[in-house]
């Protein structure tokens, strides 16, 4: 069987150009001890079949995938819906994270750190400390901490640790460099649960084979219900876990896989080489190399980097990445409220607004369209509110 | 050609002295590159300049205010060697602190060139472990730059001798498990860090990250054959120290280091 193109990186952690292990020599063992464990781990047929019966008992798997038949009336082509937002917890999140907190256990950690945006992974990684047993705080931007005060709260109630950061841009940005500042002081008793594909070799990978549950799943469920692959495959993208997870299942055969970012915060596009937070991907800096603070009304998304197998795939031109707008993404979330009962999460509302601005013309009247719908929308739900009363 | 990093610093160790690195961040207020000759005077064996980055994963809260500070001013790489071009510090060599962004954004080759030209000896990109800095390695040494690497406490013996070997200039020592910053006291890990690097090496091994007075100075240098001195002359400049304070600063732990 010819290679899958989306496999193994090499062994320094590349995919193509991108991706490595850019990080301060104090995290280089860990990183060293992590890819030993996740490799051997992935190859252990106990593992896997202790984290399946995690997914399948404790966060609801295999996640449906469901037909949106009003939205594919109003827009032309067929809409199917990937519901990983009725997973435990509210998100795809989920999956990573439970493999993640497997192997820290595995490896006799017994405190785990995290940064989150919309606070989705935040409240997944608490939500495994709570079961495992672990030690959890989760860095969180200022603003984000604002503008997702329900999941502050969640996380809280879990019995995490909210830690706000004030630095920089006080988002997803900083936080990620608050939580890497804290492991490299406490990296022989920690683990860094990252919660999207970015970040050092093996994260990328690692979390991108957390993920492709939700690709391997949707793809067996599509033979079923279509009688073959859809022939678009759409997802948003901050750092690209979702994305990358149902990528995953369709990169060999011949659907068109389209990752949406916020036109705020669109690394791939609006973005050029760089390096920050331990891998070589697209990055939106300014001439000299510092790094741009993105603006997204998700806080999933407010991201100015993306992760480096996204770059790759752009380079080689098996994915496409293009963007959607605020007011876009706002529309979308009300319309698929209004038209299937579903509340999306703000992020993949913006796969939703791709969607419904391009059937009819990028998407041809009639094609089939699977939307990764990773998150549900009741975290947004205040900030929405007070959006729509301006 | 700038003065050599490992040819000045090894001469000042092998009659004895202990070798004192001050980082001062660069941009960090207008007349900021006054400072440099100030401290050269004061007893600097060498000098860090750190080029502020948006995202200084490696520093603490000290050194991420003055890079902010220094950014919002306007400092880039460019106005940075615009300052230093030309200036005079004596013998003391100049070395670059910055994350490899910089470096890569510009590229490497020019990167490499431009501090050259700017009058620069040495690099130190804290985010580029060995495995990645293979070809900046190249470029720097190309450029007559040398390539100062970092060695952690948790980095394993094999890895250890690896990095001294690589190092140019001098080994970087970490000092503790943790970012850039003042603590209370030198870490155990430090003393450690100097046994087990000058076991491998005979290049010169220099102490940094959470040395902050002259007692600790003095200290770290048990083991050692030197100290890097940031987040305390950082804050003293962030509070306005100037030249004269810095230079008082760096005096004081001149005078600690001689006495011994
Ligand atoms: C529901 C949801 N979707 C998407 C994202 C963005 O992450 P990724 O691009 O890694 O899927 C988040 C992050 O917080 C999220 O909560």
């Amino acid at each position: 069987m010819a290679l899958s193109l989306m496999d193994q990186p090499s062994d320094d952690g590349r995919f193509g150009d991108f991706g490595g292990r850019y990080v301060p020599e104090s995290l280089m063992p860990a990183c060293h001890e992590l890819d030993v464990a996740f490799r051997s781990a992935w190859a252990d047929p106990a593992f896997r079949a202790e984290l399946d019966t995690l997914l399948t008992e404790y966060a609801g798997r295999p996640s449906p995938l469901t037909d949106a038949p009003n939205l594919s009336e109003r827009l032309g082509v067929r809409v199917l819906l990937k519901r990983d937002e009725l997973n435990h917890t509210g998100s795809h999140k989920i999956n990573n994270v439970l493999g993640q907190a497997l192997l820290t256990r595995h490896m006799g950690k017994r405190r785990v750190i995290a940064e989150t945006g919309a606070g989705q992974h935040g409240v997944a990684t608490a939500t495994a400390a709570a079961v495992f047993g672990l030690e959890c705080v989760v860095y969180m931007g200022e603003v984000d901490v604002e503008r997702q005060a329900l999941n502050v709260f969640r996380m809280n109630l879990l019995g995490a640790e909210v830690r706000p950061v004030s630095s920089g841009s006080r988002t997803l940005k900083d936080a990620i460099n608050e939580a890497m500042r804290d492991w490299v002081a406490s990296v022989e008793m920690t683990h860094y649960c990252l919660g999207s594909v970015m970040g050092p070799h093996p994260y990328p990978w690692m979390v991108r084979e957390f993920q492709r549950v939700i690709g391997d799943e949707a793809l067996a469920q599509c033979r079923v219900k279509i009688g073959g692959v859809p022939d678009f495959v759409v997802a948003c993208v901050g750092g690209g876990s979702n994305a990358a997870g149902i990528f995953a299942g369709f990169a060999d055969t011949d659907s068109r896989l389209i990752g949406v970012q916020p036109d705020g915060g669109a690394a791939i596009g609006r973005g050029t080489p760089g390096v920050v937070h331990g891998s070589k991907s697209m990055l939106l800096q300014d001439e000299f190399g510092q790094v741009i603070e993105a603006h997204s009304v998700s806080a999933g998304l407010d991201y100015p980097g993306v992760g480096p197998e996204h770059a790759h795939l752009a380079e080689i031109g098996r994915a496409e990445y293009t963007m959607v707008s605020d007011a876009e993404v706002l529309e979308a979330f009300q319309v698929l409220s209004r038209s299937e009962g579903i509340i999306p999460a703000l992020e993949p509302a913006h796969a939703v607004a791709w969607v419904m601005r391009e059937a009819g013309r990028s998407i041809p009247s009639g094609s089939t369209v699977l939307i990764n719908l990773c998150g549900r929308g009741d975290k947004d739900a205040a900030q929405v509110m007070e959006m729509l009363k301006r | 050609m700038n003065p050599s990093v490992e040819t000045t610093l090894r001469a000042h160790r092998d009659r004895g002295r202990k070798l004192l690195v001050p980082y001062v961040t660069g941009g960090l207020g207008d007349n900021w590159a006054l400072v440099l000759p100030a401290l050269a005077a004061a007893g600097a064996d060498a000098i860090e300049i750190g080029i502020p980055f948006s995202d200084p994963v490696m520093d603490g809260p000290t050194i991420q205010e003055a890079s902010a500070a220094a950014l919002a001013g306007g400092a880039t790489p460019l106005s940075i060697f615009d300052d230093i071009t030309g200036l005079d510090v004596g013998s003391a060599p100049l070395i670059v602190m910055t994350y490899y962004n910089i470096a890569f954004h510009m590229g490497e080759h020019r990167f490499a060139a431009s501090l050259a030209g700017a009058g620069i000896s040495g690099a130190i990109l804290p985010d580029l472990p060995l495995e990645e800095s293979v070809s900046w390695e190249r470029e720097a040494a190309a450029a007559g730059v040398e390539t100062i690497l970092l060695a952690a406490p948790v980095t394993p013996d094999d890895r250890l001798a690896q990095i001294a070997a690589r190092s140019r200039g001098f080994v970087y020592a970490v000092g503790l498990m943790g970012v850039t910053g003042e603590r209370a006291g030198v870490a155990v890990s430090a003393s450690t860090m100097g046994k087990r690097l000058k076991a491998v090496t005979d290049k010169p091994v220099l102490i940094g990250f959470g040395v902050s007075t002259p007692a600790q100075a003095v200290d770290a240098c048990a083991e050692a054959d030197g100290v890097i001195v940031g987040s305390a002359l950082v804050r003293r400049l962030l509070d306005g120290a100037g030249p004269e304070g810095a230079a008082r600063f760096i005096g004081e732990l001149r005078r600690a280091l001689d006495r011994g």
